[in-house]
């Protein structure tokens, strides 16, 4: 299979020829296939923000190529503009961008500048609307009356409504409730399930992380350190120490239950992986009794 | 993008004129431009033209910065020259073409008048390329201190003046947060005519006002919940001591001006 998105050692330098000129990112590859689940982690500061604006043309690199569908997106103008659509990025906190009148036209506006029909423009905003769960009285009201929850659903819904191939979210549930995270994030894999679009998420939650990525990229200093599935990426937690960040807790945990003498497994990335086996052992115990 | 904007911009440093007490920097750059104006004759220019070279080599800015920031005044600086040089009257004629008349007095006008803008822009830039903007505000406020007395709020003019300072590179990385985000969903602000471009300018502004006011409320609780009520009563973490270099300044400064308005009287 062809990827979708693929990056060939970006390269980008912040204010070139300035006293300030620093090196982001430096030499990264990268590809996402259709329908998969990526999740980018490293902290701030390693150039996870600067890379994702290179998917869609908002930065361009400084030497390499990013590649749509297999072409490079710079080959011209027209193309470039296509990418802006068919690769949706929601940044961090975007509710602070949402500006119409109402929930409805603020939605549109992707959709709009895309330069649909109204017919079409109509369907994509109820689609994106439901796929982010918001109740059709919502949608005449004006953005600025609901509650924090329901403008940042607002505006990853604008996003949706481009109906891009890949999306792009940099942490999408910061600041929110659990309820409201756990449900932005059922709405994100409802989206990917239903467009087989590939969904690349940049979160500081490990946990989120091991249960719903395909695949996990780390950077750190500008570049990935790190790539492969959660269980491999997080089998090496020394590693992932020494750049600052943690496996998860439930995997720290059950690090120390074996340092205790508990005969643990080493895959355990997620709190359903850890009840699998305390309910397994529990039993065995019982037969061995 | 937008963040490369010098004009007015402080350069952290350890330099003499660095250190100088605001206020007394204010001064300078009053006695400063007063004798630049009074300065007529090539000898007072030349009295002018060594004290700011002397004074932009204390500070140790970089000659190429100071004329980096006069970029955004090169036109106003050309046209000045422009005019001075056609439009003065004067007997010693080189050419005329139409009613423009290129005479002797109007190149040396012109030549005074550019070199007087010149001077004028960089003595006044490096006042604020080597005062912070908060200690600037300090400095005004304490200046003009003695105008509390006819009740003019001179702290409140302070504090909102580095409020606003404080929030520039706030709001202009916030412009640039927005900016992007409008444009993943297929804005452009660069295409089109005045009035698309002014159409397109409106997904920014919105958000940005909406943002700004959120701001300033979040500032006012922040401020009244550590018990801000205003200047009076208030005391300082720095106050401002004035030491024997700033009064060796002012006695530098008085002396230049008193030399350029000796050469004036004598008209040398």
């Amino acid at each position: 299979m062809e990827p979708i998105i693929s990056t060939e050692k970006i390269r980008y330098v912040y204010s070139v020829g300035t006293p300030f000129q620093h090196t982001a990112i430096d030499g990264v590859d990268f590809e996402a296939y259709p329908g998969e689940y990526l999740g980018i982690i490293g902290h701030t500061g390693s150039g996870k923000s600067t890379f994702i604006q290179h998917l869609n043309g908002l930065l361009k690199p400084t030497t390499g190529t990013v590649r749509f569908g297999g072409e490079d997106i710079y080959k011209s103008k027209e193309f470039t503009r296509q990418v802006r659509f068919n690769v949706g990025l929601v940044f961090q906190y975007p509710e602070y961008q949402l500006f119409e009148e109402t929930v409805y036209k603020d939605i549109s506006f992707g959709p709009k500048n895309m330069g649909l029909t109204e017919k079409e423009i109509d369907e994509r905003v109820r689609q994106a609307a439901e796929l982010v769960g918001l109740p059709d009285e919502i949608l005449a009201k004006s953005p600025f009356d609901l509650s924090g929850g329901q403008k940042r659903r607002v505006a990853i819904a604008g996003v949706m409504a481009m109906g891009p191939q890949v999306l792009i979210l940099d942490e999408p549930t910061a600041g929110l409730d659990p309820i409201g995270r756990d449900e932005i994030i059922a709405n994100i894999d409802s989206f990917r399930k239903r467009t087989n679009a590939a969904v690349i998420m940049v979160s500081h939650s490990m946990e989120e992380m091991a249960v719903s990525a395909d695949r996990l990229f780390v950077f750190d200093k500008g570049n990935i350190v790190m790539r492969g599935t959660p269980a491999e990426v997080f089998s090496q937690s020394e590693k992932l120490e020494e750049i600052g960040l943690a496996v998860p807790k439930v995997t720290q945990i059950a690090m120390r239950l074996r340092e205790m003498g508990l005969d643990l497994p080493r895959d355990i990335y997620t709190v359903e992986r850890m009840k699998e086996v305390l309910f397994a052992m529990k039993k065995g115990g019982e037969a061995r009794d | 993008m937008i963040k490369d904007i010098t004009m007015g911009q402080y350069f952290p440093g350890n330099s003499i004129i660095h250190r100088l007490d605001p206020r007394m920097k204010i001064i300078m750059v009053i006695i400063y431009i007063a004798a630049l104006f009074t300065a007529k004759s090539y000898v007072s220019y030349a009295v002018m033209l060594g004290f700011l070279i002397t004074c932009i080599a204390i500070s140790k800015i970089k000659f190429k910065t100071l004329l980096k920031g006069m970029k955004p005044l090169i036109l106003i600086v050309i046209i000045t020259g422009f005019l001075n040089l056609f439009l003065t009257d004067g007997e010693h004629v080189i050419f005329q073409v139409w009613r423009l008349k290129l005479t002797w007095e109007g190149i040396r006008t012109a030549a005074f008048m550019v070199l007087r803008l010149t001077m004028l822009v960089m003595g006044t830039f490096l006042l604020t390329y080597t005062t912070s903007p908060l200690a600037l505000t300090d400095g005004i406020e304490r200046l003009l201190n003695p105008l509390k007395k006819i009740k003019v709020p001179v702290h409140e003019l302070a504090m909102m003046m580095s409020i606003a300072i404080r929030f520039i590179p706030t709001l202009v990385e916030e412009t640039d947060k927005i900016m992007s985000a409008q444009k993943a969903r297929g804005a452009s602000f660069d295409t089109g005519n005045i009035l698309q471009r002014a159409k397109a300018l409106l997904p920014l502004m919105v958000p940005l006002f909406v943002s700004a006011f959120r701001r300033a409320d979040e500032l006012a609780i922040a401020m009244e919940s550590r018990c801000y009520h205003g200047g009076v009563g208030r005391t300082r973490m720095n106050v401002l001591r004035l030491r024997r270099l700033d009064w060796i300044t002012l006695c530098t400064g008085f002396a230049v001006l008193g030399v350029v308005i000796t050469l004036a009287v004598f008209g040398l």
